[in-house]
């Protein structure tokens, strides 16, 4: 039996990563050999996708342009979300839940919905194609889902936690830097990671406010596939890189994931 | 004249929590809040703190109206029944804390948290996290960061009922010590009677709300005033059954009766309360003053050295409780045997009779 589960498991994972593996040996392939025949490793492994995507400005601008927005994104949704999850969780005042339930609905609204109105009201101000505008069109959805995660956390620490410090003698920006932020570091880690994946693979919004200064990696992406033919090798790459900041991140929260699970935030 | 609630109430929407409390800790006493669960007393506690405000009255601290003042600007500190400690912070941090907010300087700050972990048996967790230790010791770590600062009023609110027995007796016997050299006006919550008498002090006896009795512990564990105070400070529960006085005799279910202690003779003839204390109610004659009533064995609990009996006399639920192993069988018919010299009476409206 246990045979059974191991070889099953196995086998999915397998299932699940083949995608992944495809794409990451398609990266060290010459083209000629992607669009010749069925390889299932690279018979001659090549490096000049990855050169062209770190010494062409067109292509490693992208990287940074992604990371700038997507970091500020992440560090605005936070802050914001931090005091207003405080609230949701330490106060009862008119229509709190309501407005809970409101945050959250703006995550079901698909980013298309905002998309017209985001590029218009952007353009007006002066802040199209700049990264301002993309970090802060992801905060629509970012913001809620950050301060529904916070909320989870901050509602498992005891309000006598709050009180004691008071009478300790700390001021309430003094307790909230000094205790209750390190006290819920790791839920501020998962809101943070979830924070920066969604704003990091956000296409359509990112897409739609910037043309040439603050283009994302993914939107050069599919420029690219439309340009001299199909250079999949090159996209292959591109891809492959895309993957890294998210396993990075993913790699030092891993282990607060779990927890948010468990208080059925994440 | 340390503490005073002036006619303080509190009320959280439609319910009642705290109804009308007069009450004036004297500075420097050691007080025992005792009461049951959902008597009012952490909310009682709360008020005191300044963490809530009174829906209506005036808390005085030391002949000063602090009704409205943060508690920041107070000098009061709070023990939870949960072990509440700052997590990222060391044992150390965690207590010289309220020291560094008041700016002392450091070389102060290690004396006084060394002398004061010595003294709670802390001294070798000093560089560890709460989480690392055992329940006993972040709640005395939660002590000591209550006690670092010499507050003029220290709130212990159930501070043992998470520990084990053989802790919660341990620190049962030191704290009123470690305290008694602060001099600071101490108010500790519990639900147990026992604790309420160990600690000695005095005792404030809550019930529903209302305080209803306040003074010296064993007073009011021998002569409480109401029916109330005598029913919180009882474990098990005092029995209680309505009796009558006609002439110089108490009748007791129309069966059996007694004659009217000397000091009672002129009271007048009526319905009272009759209060018998579990211990007072035996299942053998023990050669004092007794009378004897017929009951129905309907539980027994043994707990080695003490068997408690619960047995229904007619329609009253009682328990008598005594040394020594005594098995009975459930529906099986006793004789009990009443203190008669130790019984409590009470009036209709749950006074004590005292002449």
């Amino acid at each position: 039996m246990n045979k059974i589960k191991a070889s099953a498991t196995t086998i999915y994972i397998l299932f699940l990563m083949l995608p992944i593996y495809w794409l990451v040996s398609m990266s060290f392939k010459d083209t000629s050999e992607i669009l010749g025949g069925f390889t299932l490793w690279p018979q001659k492994v090549t490096f000049q996708h990855y050169i062209t995507i770190f010494t062409d400005p067109t292509w490693y601008v992208g990287y940074i342009n992604s990371i700038t927005y997507v970091g500020l994104n992440t560090l605005i949704s936070v802050t914001v979300a931090l005091p207003a999850a405080y609230a949701f969780s330490r106060y009862r005042f008119l229509g709190d839940k309501q407005m809970f339930f409101w945050l959250l609905t703006n995550r079901m609204a698909p980013a298309a919905v905002f998309a017209l109105p985001s590029f218009q009201l952007y353009s007006a101000l002066g802040l199209f194609d700049t990264h301002w505008a993309v970090a802060l069109a992801h905060c629509l959805f970012n913001i809620p889902l950050a301060v529904w995660i916070l909320e989870g956390f901050m509602s498992g620490v005891p309000k006598e936690l709050d009180e004691t410090a008071f009478l300790d003698g700390y001021s309430f920006p003094r307790f909230f830097i000094k205790i209750f932020i390190p006290t819920v570091a790791a839920g501020i880690g998962v809101a943070a990671f979830f924070c920066f994946m969604y704003s990091w693979v956000e296409l359509l919004l990112a897409k739609t406010l910037t043309s040439v200064n603050a283009k994302p990696i993914a939107a050069i992406m599919t420029r690219t596939s439309s340009s001299a033919g199909f250079d999949l090798g090159l996209l292959a790459a591109a891809g492959s890189l895309t993957i890294i900041p998210g396993a990075i991140v993913i790699y030092f929260v891993r282990n607060y994931i779990a927890k948010g699970f468990a208080l059925g935030r994440v | 004249m340390s503490l005073e609630l002036k006619g303080i109430t509190k009320e959280v929407g439609a319910e009642t929590h705290i109804y009308e409390t007069d009450l004036v800790l004297k500075e420097g006493s050691f007080n025992v809040l005792l009461g049951t669960t959902l008597a009012g007393k952490t909310t009682l506690m709360r008020l005191m703190a300044g963490l809530d405000k009174p829906s209506n009255g005036e808390v005085w601290f030391k002949g000063q109206n602090v009704t409205g003042i943060p508690v920041q600007k107070r000098s009061v500190s709070m023990v939870y029944q949960q072990f509440i400690n700052y997590p990222n912070m060391t044992v150390f941090d965690n207590i010289a804390s309220p020291l560094k907010i008041l700016n002392v300087s450091d070389a102060e700050i290690k004396a006084r948290v060394g002398k004061l972990a010595e003294l709670l048996k802390l001294s070798k967790m000093l560089d560890r996290l709460p989480k690392e230790l055992s329940g006993g010791q972040q709640q005395r770590t939660a002590m000591a960061r209550a006690l670092i600062k010499n507050s003029e009023l220290i709130l212990l609110d159930e501070p043992l009922a998470n520990l084990d027995y053989k802790l919660r007796e341990e620190l049962r016997d030191e704290l009123p010590k470690i305290i008694e050299e602060s001099g600071s006006t101490v108010v500790y919550a519990t639900t147990e009677p026992t604790e309420a008498l160990l600690l000695s002090g005095c005792t404030v006896a809550m019930h529903e709300g209302k305080v209803a009795e306040y003074g010296p512990a064993l007073d009011i564990y021998r002569k409480p005033k109401y029916l109330t105070s005598a029913e919180v400070y009882s474990e098990p529960p005092i029995n209680t059954a309505v009796i009558e006085k006609k002439g110089d005799h108490f009748i007791f279910n129309d069966t059996v009766n007694w004659p009217v202690k000397e000091a009672y003779k002129n009271i007048s003839d009526g319905n009272y309360t009759l209060g018998v204390r579990p211990h007072n109610l035996s299942l053998q004659p023990n050669g004092g003053k007794q009378i004897k009533v017929n009951g129905l064995v309907k539980v027994v609990e043994i707990s080695g050295s003490e068997s408690m009996v619960h047995v229904s006399v007619d329609e009253h639920n009682w328990v008598s409780l005594s040394h020594g192993v005594h098995k009975f069988e459930i529906g099986e018919h006793v004789e009990m045997y009443i203190d008669i010299e130790d019984c409590l009476y009470f009036y209709k409206n749950g006074r004590r009779v005292s002449l």
